[in-house]
C-alpha cells in the first residue's frame, strides 16, 4: 500500500527524496517537502484523529492552518512531545514519531465513541444543564471526569528542553500573507528602497497558487512566478522574507505579533536554533494579505474522513501529487470545486459525480468538468454520507425532496464558497460590514495605518488581486516615505475566479436530533445544537457561540463562524448583520508559551541581583534569601548549625564583640545643589537646612496623604550635597517619588537626584569593637568619639581606597558603615573580615540583623508600617519637624481621621511564656472569651525569639497601643490563645548606652 | 504596545520606556497647610477618571526620565498629543473633530 | 570637613590599594557573527546642568556637551551621551579625573561619579544589532540610531544606556547587579543573531 497515493509526474516533490516517519506506531514512507497531512494521504490514511466529545473518527479536511480536525501529537523525545499539532502545517521529516490523540484503546476502535451514541445527552449547553448539581462536586467530581473524557492532547510532562527566540523589528512596510497578492504588494513596497517584511505561514511562499494550476504570470505558471518573486525578494537587502512565520496577533499602532517556527521542520535541528523566534514588528504601513479560507458543506456525518474541502485535495494533488482517493464524489455550491474535479480527472483519478446545490450550474469550468465526462447533478444535495472509518458512500436527493440515489466514492471534496480572512484586519480594530451582495464580511472601516488585498478584501480573480495588491504595496511604501514605486506591475496571463457560495446548513443538515451535519468540527457543534441555542433563548452571536462553543476552538472557528453565523441567522428570522459577528481575537492560530516566554527562562526570568560579597558568602556557607531581586545573605551557620542556633549565636556576637553584614542592597540618591537642603526639607519631615555638614539624621519620607512612605539614613557630604539611604525595597519607588516632586511640584529648585545605590557597597560594622575593626585599615579619618561622634559621616580611604564612612547604628550597638566603589567592595570585605576575627566578629545576615534592630525598637518600613501608618503612629513623632511650614505630607497629618483617637499604634509585646514565639500577623484581641467573629485590634508586625533578651519579643500595632501599657492581651491561634503584655517597643539597652560602648 | 512622542526626546518611543503617573493639572496647593479637609480630599483622593479625552502624566522613566503630560482617549487608547511638563493644557487639539 | 579629610588622606603615606575586582571581568564571547566584550573598567559621571552651564562645563570638559535628544560627542577618549534635557552621562577611558575636571567649572551643577555603578559591553559584528533588538524595542537600524547615536532605553526587564560608536558596535551599560543578567541576555541572543 505504501505510497499508492503518490501520482507519478504530479505535484512538486522530488520522488528521490524520501522520509520515514511513523503514525502510531506504523511506519511508513513520504517525500522531502511533504506536510503529515500529504504524507498520510499518499499512504492511503485518511482517519487520523477523533473528535473532542463525540470521539467521532476524524479525517484531514484541509491543507492548511485552518484545519480543526487532523491534530495529532509529534513526539521527538521523552521532553518533546508537542501535542494539537496540525497535520497540514506539520512539515515532515525523516523520523518524525506522530501519534493520534484523544482515542483509548485504539484510533479505531475508540472506547469513548459511546459517547457518540449517547450523544442526544450531550446537546449544545448540556455541560451547563446537567452539572449544576452539587455546586461543589463540578471542581471535585464532574469537571476531571468531563477533561478527561473530552479533550485533545496531553501535554508533556518535562521541562521544555528547547530555547526560543525573540527580536524587535521595524520596518515600513509589513506584508501578512505570501500568496499572489502578498507577494506583489512586497514586490512593489521593496523597489521603494524602503524595509519590508514579509511573512506567510507556509514552509513556501505562494499561498493559493500552490493549487491553482490555471494561472500564468508574467509567462510563467504562476507558482513559479512566485518561487521567483520570492528569490527576488529574498536578495534584497531591504526585504525580509520569513517563511513559517504566522502573524498571529496585531496590535495597536502597527505593533504586530508573528512567531517563526524555526526547526520543528528539522530533523536534528542545531542546538544553537531556537524551536520558535517571537517578532515583534513595528511597522509604518502594514498590508494585509490572508487570502481566504474555503468553507465546507454543512449536511449529515460531513465530518467522516475522506469528506474533505476540495481547495485541499486540490492542493494535495498539484503540489504533493497525491490523490486523496481514486473514486471521488465532489459536493459544491460555488464553482472552484469544479476545478478540483477536473485537475483529478485529469491525472486519472475518476470522479463519480458533481452534486451541485445550484439548480442550473453553468460557466466554461462547468462545461470543461463536462466535457470531461464527469457527471453533473444540479440542484441536488447530498444528504448523507456513508461509511464510518473511511467515507463509502454519498447520498444524493434533489434539494426539495424526492428520490435517494446512493453513489459509492471514497472520498468526497467539498465547498460553500470562501470566506475572507479578516481576522488580523479585525484584531486591528477595524470593523468589517457585510457585503449583501456577495454575502461575505469584508473590511469596512480602518482603525490603522493598514490596506487590505486581495482575497481577505473580498477581491475575485488573480488579475484583478494583484493589481489590487501591487497598488497597496506602492501606496503603504508612499504613505511610509518612499518614493513612488515604477510600474513592474505582474501581469496575469491566466487565472481562475470564483466567488459567491452559500452558507449555513444545506438541505442534508437534517432536522431530526439524531443527524449531526457538523458546522464546528473541533468542538463537535452541529447545526442542530445552534438551531437549539436559538430555541432556548440565545439571540446575539455572542451568546449563541458560548451555550454551544462554536468557533471556541483552538481553530477559532475559522471554517465554522460563517455558518454557524447564518444558521442562527435563518433560525432567527433575521440578516446576518442583525446577528452579529463575534470578535476575532488574537492568537490567529495557538502559539506555544515558549514563543511568548522567550528568552526569559532560567537565569533570564528576572534579574537575579548580586551584591560584591556575594561569592564571598557562598563560599562561606552562607544561606541566601530573596529580597525582591535581590539575593542576600540570610544567615552564616557553622558545621551543624540550623537557622535558630546560627541567628542566636550572630545576635550575641555582635552585642558582644562585633559582625559584619552586607548592606549593599539599601538604595542611595546623591542629592546635589544649591537647593539641596530645601529639597529634603520638602521632601522629608525632619529639619535639615541646620544639619552640619559631616553629620548625619535618620530620615523619614511620607507620601501626601501622611502615611510613612520610606526611611533611611542621610549624611551631609557638604552644604550642598547629601547621601541619602532608603529601604533595599524602596529605592526604585522613592527615586521616582523625589524626581516627580523636583520636575512637576518644585521644578524651580536647583537640585538634582542621582542614583548611587551600585556605585557603593556598604559593609555594615556593628559592635562595641567596630571601631578597632575599621581604624586600622584607614586614612585621613579621625575615628575618636570626639571627632567621629555617633551618627556622622566622613571622607577618607580605607584598604587604599576611598570610601564614604558612617558611623550609624541599626543594630543598637557602635556601629559603622562603611562605602566603598562597588568593585573593591569584596576585597574590602575581605580586609575588615581578617580585622574582625581579630576581635571576635562575625558575619551575619538578614535575619540576625532584624533580630537586632527589632530588640532595639527600630521600625522597618514595609514590615511594621503599612501604607496606613503616621510617624506619631510608629513612635516616631519626634522626626516631624515642628517648626516646618511645608513638607510633603504635612497636610496629610493634620486630616481628622490621622488626629483621631485610638488608631492602631507601633508597640512592644512580650508572651507571658518567654519561650513561645508569636507568628507575624498574627491577630490581637482584648478578650479571647468573646463569641466569633471576634474584635481584632492589632495584629503582630515584628517577631523573633531574642537571645540577647533570653525570651520572645514581638512589635504589633495596637489600638490605642500606648494607653494600654502593661494590659493584657490575647493572640487567639487555632490550637490554643497566647497571652501577651503590652510593654515598649525597646527590649534592650533602654538607654541607649551601648551606641558609644 | 503604543508608541509615545516624548516631548523632550522630540520622538516617539516604545510604552516600555515609559510609565503612566495619574491625572494631569493637579497642582499641589502653594500654602498646602490651609487647605480646608473637603479642598485637600478634592486634590489628593478625587480623580476625574474621564471617559473620553484624558490628560494624564507620564514620564519616560527609562529614557531622558522626564515627566510630561500627555492627552489621550481613554476609549480607543490613542495619544492625541503630548506636552511639556508645566505647560498648559492646550486649547487645541490636532485633529480635533476627527 | 569632609573635603578637608579628603585632602588629608591624599597627603598621607598611601597604603597599597586593595585590588580591584570588576564584575564579569574576562568574560568575553565571540560568535561567528556577533562579539559580546566585557569592558575595562571607565571613569564615569553623571552631570546634570541647566543649559546657562552648559558651555562652561563643556570647556572644563574639554569636549562640548550635545544637547540634541539622542546624540553624543567624543573626544580624546572621552564620550559625553545626552540623557535628557539637562543630563548627561559621560565616561572617560584613558583615565581622565571627570570629577575633578567638573569641579573647574563655576557654573551650577551637580556631578556625581558613578565609575563603579555601571559595567559597560562591547557588541560588536554584523549580528550586534539583532543582538540587541531581541530585548530592546528600540529601532536600532542606522537610519533611525546612527553612528554616535545614545539613549537610556531597556534591554529586556533591565535599564540600559546605549550608544553606538560605530556602525557595527553597540556600547551596552548597565547597573552592576543587573550585569549578569544583561550578559547572559546579550549571550542568548548572539546566539540567535546569525539570521
Amino acid at each position: 500500500m505504501s505510497a499508492s497515493f503518490r501520482i507519478s509526474g504530479k505535484g512538486r516533490l522530488t520522488q528521490a527524496r524520501t522520509a520515514r516517519f511513523t503514525f502510531d506506531d506504523k511506519a511508513y514512507s513520504g517525500l522531502a517537502g511533504d506536510t503529515l497531512a500529504s504524507a498520510l494521504l499518499a499512504n492511503g490514511v485518511h482517519l487520523v484523529g477523533r473528535s473532542f466529545k463525540y470521539h467521532r473518527p476524524r479525517g484531514i479536511l484541509s491543507a492548511g492552518a485552518e484545519e480543526p480536525n487532523a491534530l495529532v501529537g509529534i513526539h521527538r523525545d521523552a521532553a518533546r512531545k508537542t501535542p494539537n499539532v496540525r497535520a497540514t502545517v506539520q512539515e515532515l521529516y525523516d523520523g518524525l514519531t506522530a501519534v493520534s490523540q484523544n482515542r483509548w484503546p485504539s484510533l479505531s476502535f475508540d472506547v469513548g465513541a459511546v459517547n457518540d451514541v449517547a450523544s442526544p445527552l450531550f446537546s449544545a449547553g448540556f455541560y451547563y444543564k446537567t452539572f449544576m448539581w452539587p455546586k461543589a462536586a463540578w471542581k471535585s467530581l464532574y469537571e476531571p471526569k468531563i477533561r478527561a473524557a473530552a479533550g485533545l492532547g496531553v501535554s508533556p510532562d518535562l521541562p521544555d528542553p528547547d530555547h526560543y527566540a525573540a527580536r524587535f523589528a521595524h520596518c515600513e512596510v509589513l506584508v501578512l500573507g505570501g500568496g499572489a497578492a502578498g507577494i506583489a504588494a512586497a514586490l512593489a513596497a521593496a523597489e521603494t528602497g524602503l524595509r519590508v517584511i514579509l511573512c506567510d505561514e507556509q514552509a513556501e511562499l505562494g499561498g493559493a497558487l500552490r493549487f491553482e494550476s490555471g494561472s500564468t504570470i508574467d509567462g510563467r505558471n504562476g507558482w513559479d512566478w512566485a518561487q521567483a518573486a520570492i528569490a527576488r525578494l529574498v536578495a534584497m537587502d531591504n526585504v525580509r522574507v520569513l517563511p513559517r512565520t504566522t502573524a498571529f496577533g496585531y496590535y495597536a499602532q502597527n505593533f504586530v505579533g508573528l512567531v517563526e517556527r524555526v526547526s520543528d521542520h528539522l530533523q536534528s535541528p542545531d542546538p544553537d536554533l531556537p524551536r520558535e523566534r517571537l517578532w515583534q514588528v513595528r511597522a509604518k504601513r502594514v498590508v494585509i494579505a490572508t487570502g481566504a479560507i474555503e468553507r465546507h458543506m454543512v449536511f449529515a456525518d460531513n465530518d467522516r474522513p475522506g469528506v474533505m474541502l476540495a481547495s485541499a485535495a486540490r492542493a494535495y494533488l498539484n503540489h504533493y501529487g497525491v490523490a486523496v482517493g481514486r473514486n471521488v464524489g465532489v459536493y459544491t455550491a460555488n464553482d472552484s470545486a469544479y476545478a478540483a474535479a477536473i485537475d483529478l480527472k485529469k491525472a486519472g483519478v475518476n470522479v463519480a459525480a458533481i452534486v451541485d446545490l445550484r439548480d442550473n450550474p453553468a460557466g466554461s469550468v462547468i462545461d470543461e468538468a463536462r466535457a470531461l465526462g464527469i457527471e453533473i447533478h444540479g440542484g441536488r444535495a447530498v444528504v448523507r454520507v456513508g461509511g464510518k472509518l473511511r467515507v463509502n458512500s454519498m447520498t444524493v436527493q434533489p434539494k426539495n425532496g424526492g428520490g435517494e440515489r446512493t453513489i459509492p466514492v471514497d472520498a468526497v471534496l467539498m465547498s460553500a464558497g470562501w470566506t475572507p480572512s479578516v481576522h488580523l484586519f479585525s484584531q486591528s480594530r477595524g470593523k468589517v460590514a457585510f457585503n449583501d451582495e456577495v454575502k461575505r464580511f469584508l473590511p469596512g472601516t480602518y482603525a490603522q495605518d493598514c490596506i487590505s488585498a486581495g482575497a481577505c478584501n473580498g477581491t475575485d480573480g488573480l488579475s484583478a488581486c494583484l493589481d489590487e495588491a501591487y497598488a497597496a504595496g506602492a501606496k503603504a511604501a508612499k504613505e511610509a516615505g518612499g518614493k513612488a514605486a515604477k510600474p513592474a506591475k505582474p501581469k496575469v496571463e491566466a487565472s481562475e475566479s470564483w466567488s459567491r457560495g452559500m452558507l449555513g446548513a444545506a438541505p442534508g443538515a437534517g432536522s431530526g436530533t439524531t443527524v449531526k451535519a457538523f458546522v464546528d468540527f473541533q468542538n463537535d457543534v452541529t447545526a442542530k445544537d445552534i438551531r437549539q441555542a436559538v430555541h432556548e433563548g440565545m439571540r446575539s452571536i455572542e451568546h449563541v457561540k458560548r451555550f454551544t462553543t462554536n468557533g471556541m476552538a483552538t481553530d477559532q472557528g475559522k471554517t465554522s463562524n460563517m455558518h454557524g453565523l447564518a444558521i442562527a441567522a435563518d433560525e432567527l428570522g433575521k440578516q446576518i448583520p442583525e446577528v452579529g459577528l463575534t470578535t476575532f481575537r488574537a492568537p490567529y492560530t495557538p502559539v506555544t508559551f515558549g514563543a511568548i516566554v522567550g528568552h526569559a527562562r532560567g537565569k533570564l526570568f528576572d534579574p537575579t541581583r548580586r551584591t560584591t560579597t556575594h561569592g564571598w558568602a557562598e563560599r562561606n556557607g552562607a544561606v541566601f534569601e530573596d529580597v525582591g531581586q535581590w539575593k542576600r545573605a540570610w544567615y552564616f551557620p557553622k558545621e551543624g548549625e540550623d537557622i535558630h542556633a546560627s541567628v542566636n549565636r550572630e545576635c550575641v556576637t555582635v552585642r558582644k564583640a562585633a559582625g559584619l553584614f552586607d548592606a549593599s542592597t539599601l538604595g542611595k540618591i546623591e542629592v546635589v545643589g544649591p537647593d539641596a537642603a530645601k529639597f529634603m526639607e520638602l521632601l522629608y519631615t525632619n529639619p535639615w537646612e541646620k544639619l552640619e555638614v559631616g553629620r548625619c539624621r535618620y530620615g523619614v519620607m511620607l507620601r501626601e496623604d501622611g502615611f510613612i512612605y520610606d526611611d533611611g539614613v542621610v549624611g551631609r557630604l557638604a552644604a550642598d550635597r547629601f547621601h541619602v539611604t532608603t529601604t533595599t525595597g524602596g529605592a526604585a519607588r522613592v527615586m521616582n517619588h523625589m524626581e516627580d516632586y523636583l520636575q512637576t511640584e518644585f521644578p524651580d529648585l536647583n537640585v538634582w537626584l542621582t542614583s548611587i545605590s551600585e556605585q557603593w557597597a556598604v559593609i555594615a560594622v556593628q559592635g562595641p569593637n567596630s571601631r578597632k575593626i575599621i581604624e586600622p585599615l584607614v586614612e585621613g579619618i579621625d575615628m575618636s568619639d570626639a571627632a567621629m561622634p555617633h551618627m556622622s559621616v566622613r571622607e577618607g580611604k580605607i584598604c587604599g581606597v576611598p570610601t564614604r564612612l558612617f558611623r550609624m547604628s541599626f543594630s543598637g550597638e557602635r556601629g559603622f558603615e562603611v562605602n566603598v566603589p562597588a568593585d573593591y567592595g569584596e576585597a574590602v570585605w575581605e580586609a575588615l573580615w581578617a580585622e574582625g576575627q581579630k576581635h571576635g566578629a562575625c558575619t551575619y545576615g538578614t535575619e540576625t540583623m532584624h533580630v537586632l534592630r527589632a530588640e532595639k525598637g527600630y521600625i522597618i518600613v514595609g514590615q511594621d508600617t503599612d501604607g496606613t501608618v503616621t510617624p506619631n503612629d510608629a513612635g516616631l513623632d519626634w522626626v516631624v519637624g515642628k517648626k516646618k511650614t511645608d513638607f510633603v505630607g504635612i497636610r496629610g497629618l493634620r486630616r481628622p481621621d490621622l488626629l483621631a483617637r485610638g488608631r492602631k499604634q507601633l508597640v512592644g509585646l512580650k508572651t507571658k511564656d518567654p519561650n513561645t514565639v508569636l507568628e507575624e500577623g498574627a491577630q490581637i484581641v482584648a478578650d479571647p472569651k468573646q463569641p466569633i467573629p471576634m474584635k481584632m485590634i492589632g495584629h503582630v508586625t515584628s517577631s523573633y525569639w531574642s537571645e540577647n533578651c533570653g525570651r520572645s519579643i514581638a512589635l504589633a500595632l495596637v489600638a490605642g497601643g500606648r494607653g494600654r501599657m502593661g494590659e493584657t492581651l490575647y493572640v487567639p491561634m487555632p490550637d490554643r490563645t497566647i497571652e501577651v503584655e503590652i510593654t515598649g517597643m525597646v527590649f534592650f539597652d533602654e538607654k541607649g548606652e551601648h551606641l558609644n560602648g | 504596545m503604543l508608541l509615545i512622542h516624548c516631548p523632550y526626546c522630540e520622538e516617539e518611543r516604545p510604552e516600555l520606556e515609559f510609565r503612566n503617573a495619574g491625572e494631569a493639572h493637579i497642582a499641589r496647593p502653594a500654602n498646602i497647610v490651609a487647605e480646608s479637609d473637603e479642598d485637600f480630599e478634592k486634590f489628593f483622593f478625587i480623580r476625574a477618571n474621564t471617559k473620553g479625552l484624558v490628560y494624564e502624566r507620564w514620564r519616560h522613566v527609562h529614557g531622558c526620565a522626564r515627566f510630561f503630560n500627555a492627552v489621550r482617549d481613554s476609549v480607543s487608547d490613542k495619544f492625541i498629543m503630548t506636552y511639556k511638563a508645566g505647560e498648559p493644557k492646550p486649547k487645541k487639539l490636532p485633529g480635533a473633530g476627527k | 570637613m569632609a573635603k578637608a579629610a579628603v585632602k588629608k588622606a591624599a597627603s598621607a603615606q598611601a597604603v597599597a590599594s586593595v585590588e580591584r575586582r570588576p564584575a564579569l571581568a574576562g568574560n568575553d564571547v565571540s560568535g561567528p557573527n556577533v562579539k559580546i566584550t566585557v569592558l575595562p573598567p571607565a571613569e564615569r559621571l553623571s552631570l546634570r546642568a541647566p543649559e546657562a552651564s552648559v558651555a562652561s562645563l563643556s570647556r572644563a570638559l574639554g569636549l562640548t556637551l550635545p544637547q540634541k535628544p539622542k546624540t553624543s560627542a567624543s573626544k580624546n577618549g572621552r564620550t559625553a551621551l545626552w540623557l535628557g534635557p539637562d543630563e548627561w552621562f559621560i565616561f572617560d577611558e584613558a583615565g581622565g579625573d571627570l570629577l575633578a575636571d567638573c569641579a573647574k567649572a563655576k557654573a551650577m551643577h551637580s556631578a556625581v561619579g558613578v565609575s563603579h555603578r555601571n559595567v559597560a559591553f562591547a557588541v560588536s559584528g554584523p549580528g550586534g544589532e539583532a543582538t540587541v533588538s531581541a530585548g530592546c524595542p528600540q529601532d536600532l537600524s542606522l537610519d533611525a540610531f546612527p553612528v554616535g547615536a545614545s539613549t537610556r532605553t531597556v534591554f529586556g526587564k533591565s535599564e540600559i544606556l546605549l550608544y553606538r560608536p560605530a556602525a557595527y558596535t553597540f556600547r551596552v551599560e548597565c547597573w552592576r547587579s543587573f550585569s549578569d543578567y544583561v550578559f547572559t541576555f546579550l549571550k542568548d541572543a548572539a546566539r540567535d543573531a546569525a539570521v
